[in-house]
């Protein structure tokens, strides 16, 4: 099964944080996606600008970001595989992002079956 | 929570477990009496902290049940059922709840439904907390990781199962009965680690409740004895384990912040077990507990003993956590390259996701002087963190010299 992780975390706060914290955030990203590597669980991953940069593109025009009213904006995503959902929730709770924004779990829809 | 709160709360606990057990041994049927019982106890959850526990708890709840009851029988007559009726079943726990005596306790039977063989492993602990304590599907699905609609799922399944497969209410044959305990045993540590990981069910207090409860029920297990020691000294680290959002490590842990009367607890229930003569895992576990608490109470050196109480316990009961501490205590002693081969040896698909072991092996690669293959080590237990405190410690101890 895949299932896709949108991280929802607040803007402000990451523009705000001090270089040094930044830093340790990026490195906890980036030895959580090695663990997903080593158990054969990543697909892919990416980090997103800022949900300012966002446009939402209709038929009747394009509006500019951020969209949302809460304080937390999607600021990236994991695609991961996972024998079920319990497992891809542990690895999801395991995300740094859990820890300060929310992880949102979504299987992915397999139109095949 | 204020006193009248806590004893109010654990009265109803009581209370409902009691009736629940009595109930579901006449009726075979878990859910019904569930099903029963849920509002009343919610009822006495709500009155009791604010009006004081009533004198007979149980005729409170039963009474309090009383309508539901008569809905269920009448539905379970319409539909021919030839068990006991609940209702009967709530006449005659009504007529004893009104007794001079304490109720009956049925709730080691109870226990033992839940650990039952044919009940899958993984719905033991959550059957557990649900039946005996009335701790909601939420709440419970919250600590383990899962998502509410699954957890209630798998408990309609196993309870579905009971009344199904038939299996009976009654205690389990004498040369059962080892297996059987060591089942319930490890259903309740369950409770605790799950509580422990705390992703926001907090069960430690309840698994400990329910040890507590074991050893009233059966006195002369010693392991009952063991896993409530074992419980209760890591439960009373606690508030130390943590400061100011920073996780502590046992080392370095200000003890004036140990809950006392839970070392107390835990130094006694050793006792109890020791005086069993019967060793076993949670004994041992709660030894090696007991000596790192006197070591930083009393300054004792108890490195060599942690090592001794290791190897014993790989003995008795081999497990990847038993070689983990192992390794730790030997790094602790000087012997890091002992260590590592011990950790080299576990299977790499048992640790795959497991933070511990890199955690530890991170720490004995450093102290062999593999600085390299320490980063990578702790690059994994930072990856596989699921705790932010947790997480920036490891971070620290990384950069750390």
């Amino acid at each position: 099964m895949k299932y896709l992780f949108l991280l929802y975390d607040n803007e402000d706060a990451w523009d705000a944080a001090p270089e040094k914290e930044r830093a340790e955030v990026i490195g906890a990203y980036m030895a959580y996606s090695e663990a997903l590597r080593q158990s054969d669980a990543f697909i892919a991953a990416e980090p997103l600008d800022h949900s300012k940069q966002g446009k939402r593109v209709k038929r009747t025009g394009v509006q500019n970001g951020p969209f949302a009213d809460g304080k937390e904006q999607v600021g990236g995503f994991y695609l991961i595989k996972a024998n079920d959902l319990d497992e891809a929730l542990d690895w999801a709770a395991r995300c740094p992002c859990a820890g300060f924004g929310h992880v949102e779990v979504r299987p992915v829809w397999n139109i095949g079956e | 929570m204020s006193d009248a709160r806590a004893i109010a709360d654990e009265v109803a606990r009581g209370s409902y477990g009691r009736l629940l057990a009595w109930l579901s041994s006449r009726t075979g049927d878990v859910a019904a009496a569930e099903d029963a019982l849920a509002d009343a106890f919610s009822a006495a959850l709500e009155h009791w902290p604010r009006d004081g526990v009533p004198m007979s708890p149980e005729a409170w709840i039963i009474t309090a049940a009383r309508r539901k009851l008569i809905d269920q029988a009448r539905r379970s007559a319409t539909r021919a059922n030839a068990s006991p009726t609940l209702l009967l079943a709530a006449e005659e726990a009504e007529a004893k709840a009104g007794e001079d005596q304490p109720f009956p306790d049925e709730r080691l039977k109870l226990l033992f439904i839940c650990a039952h063989p044919a009940i899958d492993v993984n719905i033991r602990t959550p059957l557990m907390l649900q039946t005996v304590l009335g701790i909601d599907a939420a709440r419970i699905a919250s600590a383990f990781l899962t998502s509410p609609n699954a957890m209630s799922a798998r408990l309609v399944r196993a309870k579905r199962k009971i009344k199904s497969a038939g299996i009976p209410f009654v205690a389990p044959a004498v040369e059962q009965l080892p297996d059987r305990i060591s089942a319930v045993l490890e259903a309740i540590y369950a409770a605790f680690g799950a509580g422990w990981d705390a992703h926001g069910g907090d069960l430690t207090r309840e698994a400990i409740y329910l040890a507590k409860l074991l050893t009233e029920l059966t006195p002369n297990e010693a392991e009952a004895w063991g896993v409530l020691s074992l419980m209760c000294h890591a439960e009373a680290r606690r508030d130390a384990r943590r400061v100011k959002g920073e996780y502590i490590p046992l080392d370095q842990q200000n003890v004036e912040l140990w809950d006392r009367n839970l070392i107390a607890i835990a130094e006694n229930a050793l006792a109890r077990a020791w005086e069993l003569n019967r060793i076993g895992r949670f004994q041992l576990e709660a030894a090696i507990q007991s000596a790192h608490a006197a070591s930083r109470l009393s300054g004792r050196d108890v490195k060599d003993e942690i090592i001794t109480l290791y190897k014993s316990l790989l003995h008795l009961a081999p497990s990847v956590g038993a070689e983990i501490g192992y390794a730790a205590a030997l790094a602790n002693v000087g012997k890091a390259q002992n260590a590592l081969v011990i950790l080299d040896a576990i299977a790499p698909p048992m640790v795959e996701r497991h933070q511990p072991y890199w955690a530890v092996r991170a720490r004995v690669l450093k102290l062999c002087g593999k600085n390299d293959d320490a980063s990578v080590a702790f690059d994994r237990a930072i990856g596989l963190a699921d705790d932010s405190a947790v997480r920036a410690y490891l971070i620290q101890s990384k950069t750390a010299p």
